[in-house]
């Protein structure tokens, strides 16, 4: 980033609770947690451009771990370093902790009770919504870049992923060695 | 050491843990029942069960159910704490040699790689949610009789809400919530 992000009092009240609400309403965990980060830092505060984004968010699937957390780790460092990482981290880990002590006692309740279902089916819909949006969005930005090889490694994985049930772990391994060996080009940053 | 071996535990399986969510299962199942007994199968079930509705990973999920077991809230913070551990030490040290090496060839080459790769990975998810939501599946079903409708006009009011900007992120997740409560009081 160019110019030095100004990390005060408020930038990290807006970073902890932004992190902290989508971390709670998320139902479904891991990656969807992502794109609605992406909402919130890129669209809405502009804190990050899109493709720093893609480069941490890509980073944080590639390293051990659930990618929510590291994804939280990485942009917090990269916002407002250690103190960024630390705020980003908390705020991501406290809403299933806290959700989990309570629902643990209302086991019962909560698997029963019709209404909380429709509830969480419901924001289970919405996260689904926002999700079709944010890939939309990066889709719409990679055609119109009219570049055929980030396209190819973008429908390659889609398609391994999601109709040949490919462990994702190999499918990232074998994406970072073509572009490894094939794209050090600057035309395809 | 209750406490010492939680976080070990639970450390163990955030370093291992690697490709995503469920892969951390059989690795959290190897610690928690077959190595420290703390939890039986059935029990273990019913976190993945609680996982499945409530938010955020399995592995927090299932160190703040382990703990809170164990040692009480201290253990569950000590878990989840263990769990993370790992991820943070791992993620601060690649943001820095990123922000020293981003630009040498190979590793730009790496990240040209791997950055359309994700928006596949999310164009996936984003396909395998649809239909969870819509007809309780992962893959694209046969037929398409048992599709949820109070569902689908949710997730498609939710959509164009988000697009036009006129909710923020969090604010639509909430009234998507909400709606579909509605809903179901309205068709009913």
């Amino acid at each position: 980033m160019e110019q030095k992000m100004i990390c005060d009092k408020d930038f990290y009240w807006k970073l902890f609770k932004s992190t902290f609400l989508i971390s709670a309403f998320t139902v479904g965990g891991g990656f969807v947690i992502v794109p609605l980060l992406k909402a919130k830092f890129v669209d809405e505060y502009h804190w990050l451009d899109d493709k720093e984004t893609l480069t941490m968010v890509s980073v944080a699937q590639s390293a051990p771990g659930v990618v929510a957390v590291n994804s939280a780790i990485i942009m917090g460092y990269k916002m407002a370093g250690m103190s960024g990482a630390f705020c980003a981290t908390l705020a991501t880990v406290l809403p299933p902790l806290i959700i989990l002590t309570i629902v643990s006692y209302f086991y019962s309740f909560f698997a029963t009770n019709h209404y909380v279902q429709l509830v969480l089916k419901g924001m289970q819909c919405g996260a689904t919504a926002l999700i079709l949006q944010v890939m939309y969005d990066l889709l719409k930005k990679q055609w119109k870049k009219r570049v055929a090889f980030p396209i190819v490694i973008t429908i390659g994985t889609f398609l391994a992923n999601y109709f040949f049930n490919f462990n994702m772990m190999y499918i990232v391994l074998v994406d970072a060695l073509i572009g490894l060996f094939l794209l050090q080009d600057k035309k395809y940053d | 050491m209750i406490y010492w071996l939680l976080f070990c535990s639970f450390c163990w399986v955030g370093v291992f843990c690697v490709g995503g969510g469920y892969a951390s299962v059989p690795l959290i199942q190897h610690q928690v029942i077959e190595l420290h007994h703390w939890l039986t199968m059935p029990e273990f079930l019913d976190v993945f069960a609680i996982s499945q509705m409530t938010p955020g990973p399995i592995g927090i999920n299932a160190a703040t159910f382990v703990g809170t077991k164990i040692a009480g809230l201290g253990g569950a913070i000590v878990a989840t704490l263990g769990f993370v551990t790992p991820s943070f030490i791992i993620m601060i040290g690649l943001a820095k040699l990123l922000t020293k090496y981003g630009d040498v060839g190979a590793i730009r080459g790496i990240l040209n790689g791997l950055r359309p790769a994700v928006i596949g990975l999310i164009a996936s998810a984003g396909v395998m949610f649809f239909t969870l939501a819509i007809w309780n599946t992962q893959k694209i079903p046969n037929s398409l009789a048992s599709t949820d409708l109070s569902g689908l006009l949710v997730l498609t009011l939710a959509f164009i809400a988000v697009k036009k900007k006129i909710f923020g992120v969090i604010q639509t997740l909430i009234a998507a919530g909400i709606l579909n409560l509605a809903l179901a009081f309205i068709i009913k």
